[in-house]
């Protein structure tokens, strides 16, 4: 299983989501993402793309001004 | 959404695709705004492809897409908004998704008659030419006003179960959204961009004709849609924040640009984009004062930082009403 890191820091949405998204692509399931975001709509936004895609919320909280999002690769992936 | 939802009624296995131009009113609005934040947070495209339970993938055309801003082939509308080259350019990008992950054919929601400029019976085929599409572009909802494509002649889809709407009114669709229990939808096209917008494709054009040339980086036109623009000046204008969630969003620009802060009032933050004389940052900060609490004072201290972070600051006296010209305001 592999985590990675993915900075979305200063951007707005739907970057946010775009930044995870292309960042799934080279990832396999069972595969972790973990996205710092200061936007506080990619609380609603990646969740969203994580339902449509059959990924998994992990984690999702507020650390002081920022956002942190921990999303688990779906088994469907690549399908 | 009922393009797809016609399409998916056939057993057809659709996917979503949203294009980001950086001119999108949706999400970066509301994020910015805090007398937005009431409204429902939600990106439109996400919620949409939730409710027909099918995939959506956004697409980043943030750079690809100031050819077609700078230079459309087929001009501007009302606005700065490039409608026509647009869509050429939205489906040719579909195009080449469709052909990467080997999907059959293209559907959008266009209607002929809809749009003033890019869904008129002429311009949707030089959309499907242009485009490359050629008929791979499947318009469900006016498919019988428009010749035969692939799917319909390979029996991929049914014609017979298509639409054949047609001008501005939108009751046809709504009561086909009504039949597929649909009752909420997003905005209809237009109004979800920018440069629709008088407004804005007046600052844009403001921003071209000072910069000497057509062009743009993303954060210019971020910073477009956020505060109030003043120019006093050839040389400078200012943003200034219109209300907090706008105050937080300039802060994050304050190593770029020399920023303005009342200190003996409350005022809001500004930002100062271009080239000011000293007498102009002078005049810039009675600006500044009138738009604080001390506007009827006869002087108020502002603080002025530069992008490395060094301050300094004025005395000022606010400028008056009558000082401030209706010809600054963009």
């Amino acid at each position: 299983m592999t985590r990675v890191k993915v900075d979305a820091r200063r951007l707005l949405c739907p970057l946010p989501v775009i930044r995870v998204q292309d960042r799934a692509v080279e990832m396999d399931p069972g595969d972790e993402i973990e996205a710092i975001c200061t936007d506080p709509g990619a609380m609603q936004d990646i969740p969203a793309w994580c339902r449509v895609h059959g990924h998994q919320i992990l984690e999702k909280r507020k650390v002081e001004n920022e956002y942190l999002i921990v999303v688990r690769i779906g088994d469907h992936h690549r399908e | 959404m009922l393009a797809a939802r016609v399409i998916l009624e056939q057993g057809i296995h659709v996917e979503g695709i949203n294009f980001f131009t950086g001119f999108c009113v949706e999400g970066h609005t509301h994020a910015i705004r805090k007398r937005d934040r009431g409204r429902p947070k939600r990106n439109n495209s996400l919620w949409t492809a939730e409710q027909l339970g099918i995939k959506l993938h956004i697409v980043d055309i943030i750079e690809e897409y100031k050819e077609v801003l700078l230079n459309p082939r087929h001009g501007y509308g009302a606005n700065l908004n490039p409608c026509l080259d647009c869509k050429i350019f939205m489906v040719k990008k579909a195009v080449e998704w469709i052909r990467n992950h080997e999907f059959d054919f293209i559907i959008t929601g266009e209607v002929i008659g809809q749009r003033p400029m890019s869904q008129r019976k002429d311009t949707m085929p030089v959309v499907a030419h242009e485009s490359g599409a050629e008929d791979l572009l499947l318009r469900p909802l006016c498919a019988k006003n428009l010749p035969m494509t692939k799917p319909e002649r390979e029996g991929w889809v049914d014609r017979e179960r298509l639409y054949d709407f047609s001008g501005r009114t939108r009751k046809p669709q709504m009561a086909l959204a009504h039949s597929f229990g649909i009752e909420e939808y997003a905005q209809p096209a237009g109004g979800c961009c920018f440069l629709t917008d008088e407004q804005y494709s007046a600052k844009l054009a403001d921003l071209w004709r000072h910069l000497g040339e057509k062009r743009y980086e993303f954060d210019d036109i971020m910073l477009l849609k956020v505060g109030r623009h003043i120019r006093p000046a050839a040389n400078y204008k200012l943003i200034i924040a219109r209300e907090e969630g706008e105050v937080n969003f300039l802060q994050g620009y304050r190593k770029e640009y020399p920023s303005l802060k009342t200190l003996s009032h409350t005022g809001p933050l500004a930002l100062i984009d271009g080239d000011p004389s000293e007498e102009q940052i002078g005049q810039a900060a009675a600006i500044i004062a009138r738009f604080s609490k001390g506007k009827m004072e006869q002087r108020v201290e502002v603080e002025i930082t530069s992008p490395n972070g060094e301050a300094r600051i004025l005395s000022v006296k606010p400028l008056s009403p009558r000082e401030l010209e209706k010809e600054w305001m963009l």
